[in-house]
């Protein structure tokens, strides 16, 4: 499940993400004999290739280092903002990649990784040799240690505690700052400048902007269509069965009461089309009760058994509710129509400001998100909001889906629940 | 019968009210806001109200609320709720109390007035009115392979008509069989879903809805 990075992470975990980070400064280290090959070709027309090949691995492995850097550092998480390369065209593509600051700083980045494992070594080190020489005085290695010291009796093995204890101390007070200090430097390289960011972010607006006017214009679009197609067309025929029967009272009463009664049909479609359509703008339900009942009632309506548990202290904004109602919404159904599951649990809560939306189910996965997939389209909704979707979806199941979407909450109502539909 | 009715579409009010007085009930207060329905409710403790769930001043579900609110204080307190749209999730609210006297219809219900002054009736003697697409979700959300499925397609119509709230005569009217049919068709349901026999009718109706409902 792709959670919310932690924070404050348990010390035995901290080590593996510590592992993790040095494993890709060592792997990243690797890439320099790479590195320098390809700007040797350069000179001639043959390194552009493998300009694009290594450009490309270094982000990868930046973005990876930035990845594991967000569960141990505070918000925000490191960022990353390359310029996005070209689909098409060697020429093209490697120079994005060279004339990208992003790339040089990266290279940076690589080379200090060494100074960046010294700080670590350091430690480690001093907690290399305490334990040695811890095993030595307990007599659980050699009878000579590093070669040279061959204590003869007892006492003097044992005499060998001491600079264990010294070294052991040493390493287990140094650990800690070492390890905020590597992080902090690593968190400093890997961080982009503050124009690079803003152009990312430039980016990343214009293009959600694009897609919110196109999903609201396709979105009117479809109201208008369904308007006068439905509610207007029968409100035409109910004008003219009244007419008519008005006509014709005098002459034929019994013809007129027909007419009549199929006035109050009519009436009767108008008013469930049009109430459809209004539960497609926007359900009444959600106007009335909120996130927190209209989940309530969508479950209660849903032909699988679904486990609501929320937990929200307060009310979100009117847009964000309901970008996350249809989001919601549309997910369960792709679970009712897809997932062969016989349950599904949605679970809401708010923290770090971002509502976190939890939706999974024990059906059969394969759920992907592929362009033109209604995934898709909730992840382009939801992009409106700086909102992110993640999807585990294994073949065989269960699919997991995590939606959040940054917001502030209003109004400090407490309501917390759990309730099986 | 003395009658509260709120609802803030002064058209609609105004035709509630001709509506109510063509048939004999004496409106006693027609308030167009929820805190205004609270007072009259608890104050005028009428035979019946008819509230419709969207109210000034917050036009959420003040009236739904204001009814909910009363019928705490008073018990039983026979109310109809009217709304645009039907939800579960308030019928499930208006039910929880376990008394008779409450029904909850789409507006629309208003269009067939003679079933509809005969569901104010209904809850004003305490008994329930609930409308149709409520109960035909609530079926369709049944397990198939559940108890439901043993019921042969007649008791399915039986069980649906009784679920609205209807008596075992009008049940009969509507399906063109007879008052002994109907019953011999209930006891049939009661001992295939394994509900205890009760020969209250609005008990019998609170037994079936608070089984549909899961509860």
């Amino acid at each position: 499940m792709a959670t919310a990075p932690h924070r404050r992470a348990g010390h035995p975990t901290t080590l593996a993400y510590l592992f993790l980070l040095l494993s890709q400064n060592i792997a990243a280290l690797l890439l320099l004999p790479l590195i320098i090959i390809s700007a040797v070709l350069t000179l001639t027309w043959v390194g552009l290739p493998f300009v694009i090949l290594t450009g490309t691995l270094l982000r990868t492995l930046a973005d990876s280092q930035r990845r594991t850097l967000a569960h141990l550092l505070p918000n925000p998480p490191t960022p990353s903002a390359y310029r996005p390369i070209p689909p098409a065209g060697i020429t093209r593509r490697s120079a994005t990649i060279i004339t990208d600051p992003a790339t040089w700083k990266d290279i940076l980045w690589l080379i200090s990784g060494a100074a960046n494992i010294a700080i670590i070594a350091i430690p480690a080190t001093l907690l290399a040799h305490g334990t040695f020489q811890l095993l030595f005085a307990l007599g659980l290695t050699g009878p000579t240690l590093y070669g040279f010291y061959t204590p003869t009796t007892t006492l003097h093995q044992l005499l060998t505690l001491a600079p264990s204890a010294l070294l052991l101390t040493l390493s287990y007070l140094l650990l800690p700052p070492a390890t905020n200090l590597y992080l902090r430097f690593s968190h400093l390289l890997l961080s982009p400048s503050e124009k690079a960011r803003l152009t990312a972010r430039v980016a990343h607006l214009a293009t959600s902007r694009a897609n919110t006017i196109d999903t609201q214009t396709a979105e009117i679009r479809r109201i208008e269509r369904d308007l006068h197609d439905g509610a207007q067309a029968r409100l035409v025929a109910l004008g003219m069965n009244l007419g008519m029967a008005e006509h014709i009272v005098e002459q034929d009463p019994q013809a007129a009461r027909a007419m009549l009664t199929q006035a109050r049909e009519t009436t009767r479609h108008a008013l469930t089309e049009l109430r459809d359509l209004v539960r497609g703008i926007q359900p009444p339900v959600l106007v009335e009760r909120g996130l927190h009942g209209a989940v309530h009632a969508l479950a209660l309506t849903h032909n699988l058994p679904i486990t609501v548990t929320i937990d929200l202290h307060g009310r979100p904004a009117d847009p964000v509710e309901s970008a996350a109602y249809f989001a919601i919404a549309e997910l369960l159904t792709n679970t009712a129509k897809h997932a062969h599951a016989t349950h599904a649990w949605v679970h809401i809560n708010h923290g770090r400001n971002r509502l976190v939306i939890t939706i999974t189910d024990n059906g059969t996965g394969g759920a992907t998100p592929t362009p033109g997939s209604g995934l898709a389209g909730i992840r382009r909704r939801l992009d409106a909001f700086d909102g992110t979707m993640n999807t585990t979806s294994p073949p065989g199941g269960p699919t997991i889906v995590t939606l959040e979407i940054p917001c502030a909450l209003s109004s400090p109502k407490t309501l917390p629940s759990s309730e099986k539909a | 019968m003395r009658v509260v009715i709120a609802e803030d579409l002064a058209l609609l009010r105004e035709g509630l009210i001709q509506l109510l007085q063509a048939h004999d009930f004496t409106v006693v207060a027609a308030l167009d806001n929820g805190p205004d329905l609270h007072t009259a409710l608890t104050e005028h403790k009428p035979d019946v109200a008819v509230v419709d769930v969207r109210l000034p001043p917050t036009f959420t579900d003040e009236g739904l609320q204001a009814a909910i609110a009363a019928r705490t204080q008073i018990p039983g307190l026979p109310i109809l709720v009217l709304s645009q749209h039907v939800e579960q999730l308030y019928a499930r609210e208006l039910l929880s109390d376990d008394t008779g006297g409450v029904g909850y219809l789409l507006k629309d219900r208003v269009f067939d007035v003679g079933q509809f002054i005969e569901a104010v009736r209904r809850v004003a003697d305490g008994g329930t009115a609930m409308d149709p697409a409520v109960i035909s979700q609530l079926l369709a959300r049944q397990d198939q392979s559940g108890p439901l499925a043993q019921l042969t397609p007649r008791e399915h119509e039986v069980l649906a008509e009784m679920a609205e709230g209807r008596s075992n005569s009008a049940i009969a009217g509507r399906l063109y069989i007879t008052e002994k049919a109907v019953s011999k068709h209930i006891n049939n349901i009661f001992t295939k879903l394994d509900l205890p026999p009760s020969s209250d009718d609005s008990r019998r109706v609170l037994a079936v809805l608070a089984y549909l409902n899961g509860q």
